[in-house]
């Protein structure tokens, strides 16, 4: 079984700072780390490889430094890795990314037949949740999002029973591969990697593809590629209002509370009356 | 990646032959008969930028034939629609993305609506990428504001960027129609209108079980609804930070009881394990939108802010006179919120305990 793994390399956007005085982002020291979303198909990949066997390769679409968190897949059990790397590439929005990926994809297939692709369930950084669905679109894989267990894959039927969360509750899906799979957060936790392994990721080769390796067409990346262009990024404005600060008669928490209290009956009448009904009716 | 760009592709004129795409859909989401309400919400927003292009809400509802679908297609008139697609199949029964997504891009190819709206729910964002995908069109994914560009009538999506840091505004130029989708409660419940009167276009797809790979075994529902009453919370109090360690998070809970409402946490304190990820509220976690939110200790990046920024009053407890959050809170408290909020729990108790016993 071939089962490849996409992950995005992104900056940790906890660390993001915005300048104060140009407004722009400030990309300096801010570490790059794997999508953490990404890293719960990593582990699910890694965890089908040890039930069942498999050969897992992990895939990104990035700058020549991606390398490190391809490196890092490797580390934690992958096998391959490929690095889709290209000028060309700048500028794709999800529809070109999900072109580009599946170029890569498909060269991998000619080798080795995928019966599996694993995405995040989305990025931190574009939040968009929309490369996967993308992928297994174009490949024409069964597309299984927030996947929360895989319960049961039989080889030889090529069968796989799922549960997929879903609004209100938890669908058991049943399949067949090739399939496309996002899965939850907090499905599983990232093991740790073997020290055979670390060596290993040290030493490998990586496959670094450019569009003409995948055989991607030009104007199907890139800014050419994409359908949607960003008008205009902006800071949010803000309230034309600041807030009303609260003034208390004294220093302490009770007349802290207390005026704060008056504060919200007096800007809300309305929900001093809703509260006051509901404790009266005893709620 | 963009940098802060000036305005940029206004001026663009749409090539003749996109411009029979005409009219603002929605997909309306239902599950078992129950209309998603963020459904509701988007043809409300809907019937705003129809009314500003001049042109009909078109509500798209799929599922098995049922009084109930019917009853929603009512529903999707009341709330603002002008056509109801209703698409009837025994094979739309529970949601798929195969044959929701085939039958979708027949309905848009036939009809060509400009807009086509979604929820960013699990089964919106699944069934949008794989929509925009197949007709190779524009997607953006959780918009909090959308508009039309009057100068050449496209649709303006605004959605944060960067972890919520920046908001960027997205146009799908020489492509039809136009995607996107909304996170439930960013945008106004509209009013439903008895009044209204529209059409229903019956479609039936007629699609064959056998050609359709994915078989649902079971649904089994949540039992436990805690993210339910986050997201409709009518009180919320939430924490940050400023709590200073997990164990002050009763503090939290005691006023939330009192009050009979929820308790929501930033990203941080979900990262540090203080409090499940289903409490978050922010660009990755709920949006909310409540008639009083408590923000205690929370300093106010813009990544939470746009989880809760338009609820009906924000109050604000923070040591820091110059922290963001009074910035856009209604109510600012500067003070120590571990001191503060047993006051207000013990306050809250009494005011309302007091009342409960003269009536």
């Amino acid at each position: 079984m071939h089962i490849v793994v996409c992950i995005k390399q992104v900056p940790d956007s906890a660390q993001i700072r915005i300048h104060p005085v140009t407004n722009t982002i400030m990309r300096q020291g801010v570490p790059a780390i794997i999508n953490p979303f990404d890293l719960f198909s990593l582990e699910e990949a890694l965890r089908l490889k040890d039930r069942v066997g498999a050969r897992v390769t992990v895939l990104t679409m990035g700058p020549p430094m991606a390398e490190t968190s391809l490196r890092k897949a490797l580390s934690l059990g992958a096998d391959d890795a490929v690095l889709l790397t290209d000028r060309k590439f700048a500028g794709s929005d999800t529809l070109a990314t999900s072109y580009a990926l599946t170029s890569a994809i498909r060269k991998l297939a000619e080798e080795d037949p995928v019966d599996i692709v694993f995405c995040g369930k989305q990025t931190v950084d574009g939040d968009t949740a929309q490369v996967g669905p993308g992928i297994a679109t174009r490949l024409g894989f069964e597309q299984l999002t927030y996947i929360t267990k895989i319960e049961d894959l039989d080889l030889a039927s090529k069968e796989i029973v799922v549960q997929r969360r879903s609004e209100g509750g938890v669908q058991v899906l049943k399949t067949r591969l090739p399939c496309m799979i996002t899965m939850l957060e907090g499905t599983n936790t990232i093991r740790f990697g073997r020290m055979d392994d670390l060596f290993r990721a040290a030493r490998y080769e990586l496959k670094t593809w450019s569009r003409d390796v995948t055989g991607a067409e030009e104007g199907r990346v890139g800014l050419k590629g994409s359908p949607t262009v960003v008008s205009k990024v902006f800071v949010p404005k803000p309230r034309a209002e600041k807030a009303k600060m609260i003034q208390a008669e004294a220093d302490t928490p009770d007349a802290q509370a207390a005026a704060a209290i008056d504060a919200i009956f007096g800007a809300q009448p309305k929900l001093a009356d809703d509260l006051l009904a509901r404790a009266a009716a005893g709620l | 990646m963009s940098e802060p760009s000036k305005p940029q592709g206004r001026k663009f004129q749409l090539p003749d032959h996109l411009k029979v795409y005409q009219n603002v859909w929605v997909i309306v989401e239902q599950e078992r008969g129950i209309v998603h309400s963020v459904s509701l919400e988007l043809l409300g927003e809907a019937r705003k930028l129809a009314d500003k292009l001049g042109v009909e809400v078109g509500a798209v509802v799929l599922g098995a034939d049922s009084p109930a679908l019917d009853r929603i297609c009512g529903d999707a008139i009341g709330f603002g629609a002008d056509i109801v697609y209703k698409v009837t199949d025994p094979a739309l029964a529970d949601y798929r993305t195969d044959p929701y997504c085939r039958v979708m891009t027949d309905v848009v190819n036939t009809h060509k609506p400009e807009i086509v709206l979604l929820g960013a729910t699990t089964l919106g964002r699944d069934l949008a990428g794989a929509i925009a995908t197949t007709l190779a069109t524009g997607l953006t994914a959780d918009c909090t504001e959308l508009d039309i560009y009057a100068d050449n009538r496209s649709l303006a999506a605004t959605r944060p960027t960067f972890g919520g840091t920046l908001l960027c505004t997205i146009q799908t130029l020489a492509y039809r129609p136009q995607m996107a989708t909304v996170r439930p409660r960013v945008m106004a419940m509209p009013e439903r209108d008895d009044a209204r009167s529209g059409r229903v276009i019956e479609i039936r797809p007629d699609l064959r079980e056998e050609d359709i790979v994915t078989k649902v075994l079971t649904f089994i529902a949540d039992r436990e609804q805690s993210e339910a009453q986050l997201a409709f919370a009518d009180i919320i109090v939430s924490a940050g930070k400023g709590l200073g360690k997990v164990e002050n998070m009763k503090l939290v809970f005691d006023l939330a009881r009192v009050l009979g409402g929820e308790v929501g946490v930033t990203r941080p304190l979900v990262q540090a394990g203080w409090a499940t990820n289903d409490r978050q509220v922010g660009q990755t976690g709920k949006t909310v939108r409540p008639k009083l939110y408590i923000a205690a200790g929370i300093s106010g990046a813009i990544q939470h802010r746009v989880g809760m920024e338009k609820s009906d009053l924000i109050l604000a407890i923070n040591t820091d006179p110059n922290a963001t959050i009074f910035d856009f809170a209604h109510l600012g408290l500067v003070g120590d919120a571990l001191t503060i909020l047993p006051a207000l729990t013990d306050a809250f108790g009494r005011r309302l305990s007091v009342n409960r016993m003269a009536g």
